[in-house]
């Protein structure tokens, strides 16, 4: 199968495979108008199978919830066809209505219009805890 | 706008100096008589305490300022529906300064990042209770002249128990300081204390099921009560609540200097007959309390008004 590649834009490599959609919906892909292609169960010498995502847009969306997701996956930008910048994303300090605080007793159960904040606490084991109870999230 | 939601909002030389304000105005309360003149605090209990409550009035009642309030929620605009943000707007513009509880774990953050006056966390679900802890500190400075260097015994509910999760953290930046944490195995200290807190920093730690055994090494014995609010099945509550009991035969194993701390209220964690010995702390650690609060109110009030 050949997906053209792209010449302004954004592939995202190494995605742990089964995750992409995963991926699609926390980056808001669905509400980007241009073309997004979402390669599943890829051939990986690493990985032996991997996800890619391809989105080939001018506007780069907001990647800083990759490092959330997985810190060991591959962010390429694009741009005019060449290969300008490629790193693993870092681990954001802060991640907003991502993932919901799962806590019963946190005030984000009840007071609706609250967004859900989560802040690393440790970056050692990938620790991220609700700004309000501290509850550690969990996908 | 500075407040305080968490202990660790405090610095240890920030913490120091709070002490040393409280030992000032148990040495010259008149000095601190009319430093909260003219101010209004603002009591928001959304639920019961009479204690946290009452030691907040007559903090800022000694500060010479007034105070207003609620203590419990259907007496609140909370029964029609309000939420914790456009109270904490509401109540900036009657208070200088408002102290809140609540069952929700984080709604005084909330409150902190909608009011323009300093908002003072007094207790939030199972969460934090920092002025609790900065009720401890000071009883323990007060009563063994140090925060270094000393056994710490902390018995009964270690797993829901705030004040215990608070008391660690921050006796945990002192130098010195070892564990000993006395619990039933279904209420054993949550794995995240141990791991982020006593493990990072390098803490001293044994845990036991034996009251009777850690008596004789200990500096501070603090007794905590199993709190019914804290069950969802009551069968585990009533299982539980008498695992511990000091009583004065008990206390023949214990240091003579030994100090018997307690965040009260008690139920029978500590037999009465135990208040008339010397080292029965918990009353004394009351009084603590409200001379913190008002080095608390004091220090907020004057870092508000800059």
């Amino acid at each position: 199968m050949t997906v053209d590649e792209i010449k302004n834009g954004v592939v995202i490599d190494h995605i742990k495979a089964g995750q992409a959609m995963e991926i699609y919906k926390f980056l808001g892909l669905d509400k980007f108008d241009c073309t997004v292609a979402i390669i599943k169960n890829a051939q990986s010498r690493r990985m032996g199978k991997k996800d890619i995502i391809k989105i080939d847009s001018d506007v780069v969306p907001d990647l800083s919830v990759l490092g959330y997701i997985d810190h060991n996956l591959t962010v390429n930008i694009i741009k005019d066809g060449a290969n300008v910048s490629k790193y693993h994303p870092e681990l954001p300090l802060e991640i907003v209505d991502i993932v919901k605080c799962k806590n019963p007793r946190c005030i984000t159960s009840t007071e609706q219009e609250l967004s859900h904040v989560f802040k690393l606490t440790d970056r050692e084991h990938s620790v991220y805890r609700c700004i309000y109870c501290e509850s550690k999230a969990k996908n | 706008m500075r407040h305080l939601i968490g202990i660790e909002d405090l610095s240890v030389a920030e913490i120091e100096d709070l002490i040393a304000t409280a030992e000032d105005i148990i040495a010259n309360p008149d000095k601190y008589s009319k430093v909260a003149a003219g101010k209004k605090l603002a009591t928001l209990f959304y639920e019961p305490s009479t204690r946290t409550r009452l030691s907040f009035e007559a903090a800022m009642m000694e500060l010479g300022g007034n105070v207003l309030g609620f203590s419990e929620a259907q007496s609140s605009s909370a029964a029609k529906g309000e939420s914790v943000s456009d109270t904490a707007k509401v109540i900036s513009c009657f208070a200088d300064i408002m102290v809140m509880r609540h069952f929700k774990e984080g709604a005084p953050m909330v409150a902190s990042m909608n009011a323009s006056v300093p908002v003072i966390n007094a207790g939030d679900g199972g969460h934090n209770h920092p002025t609790q802890t900065l009720t401890d500190l000071l009883t323990i400075k007060c009563e063994k002249g140090r925060l270094t260097d000393l056994t710490v015994g902390l018995c009964g509910d270690l797993k829901f128990g705030r004040t215990v999760h608070s008391l660690i953290t921050a006796l945990s930046r002192y130098t010195g300081i070892r564990f000993v944490l006395i619990s039933p195995a279904e209420l054993t200290l949550p794995e995240y204390v141990k791991s982020e807190v006593l493990d990072r920093r390098g803490i001293e730690y044994v845990e036991t099921t034996s009251l009777d055994e850690s008596l004789p090494e200990l500096d501070i014995l603090y007794m905590t009560r199993v709190q019914r609010e804290r069950f969802f099945n009551e069968q585990d509550y009533i299982r539980l609540k008498d695992s511990y009991i000091l009583t004065v035969d008990k206390l023949s194993l214990a240091k003579p200097d030994l100090c018997i701390m307690h965040p009260l209220p008690r139920v029978n964690e500590i037999s009465v007959g135990v208040d008339a010995d010397s080292r029965a702390c918990y009353f004394k650690q009351v009084l603590y309390g409200k001379y913190i609060r008002m080095a608390l109110i004091k220090m907020l009030l004057e870092e508000a008004a800059k």
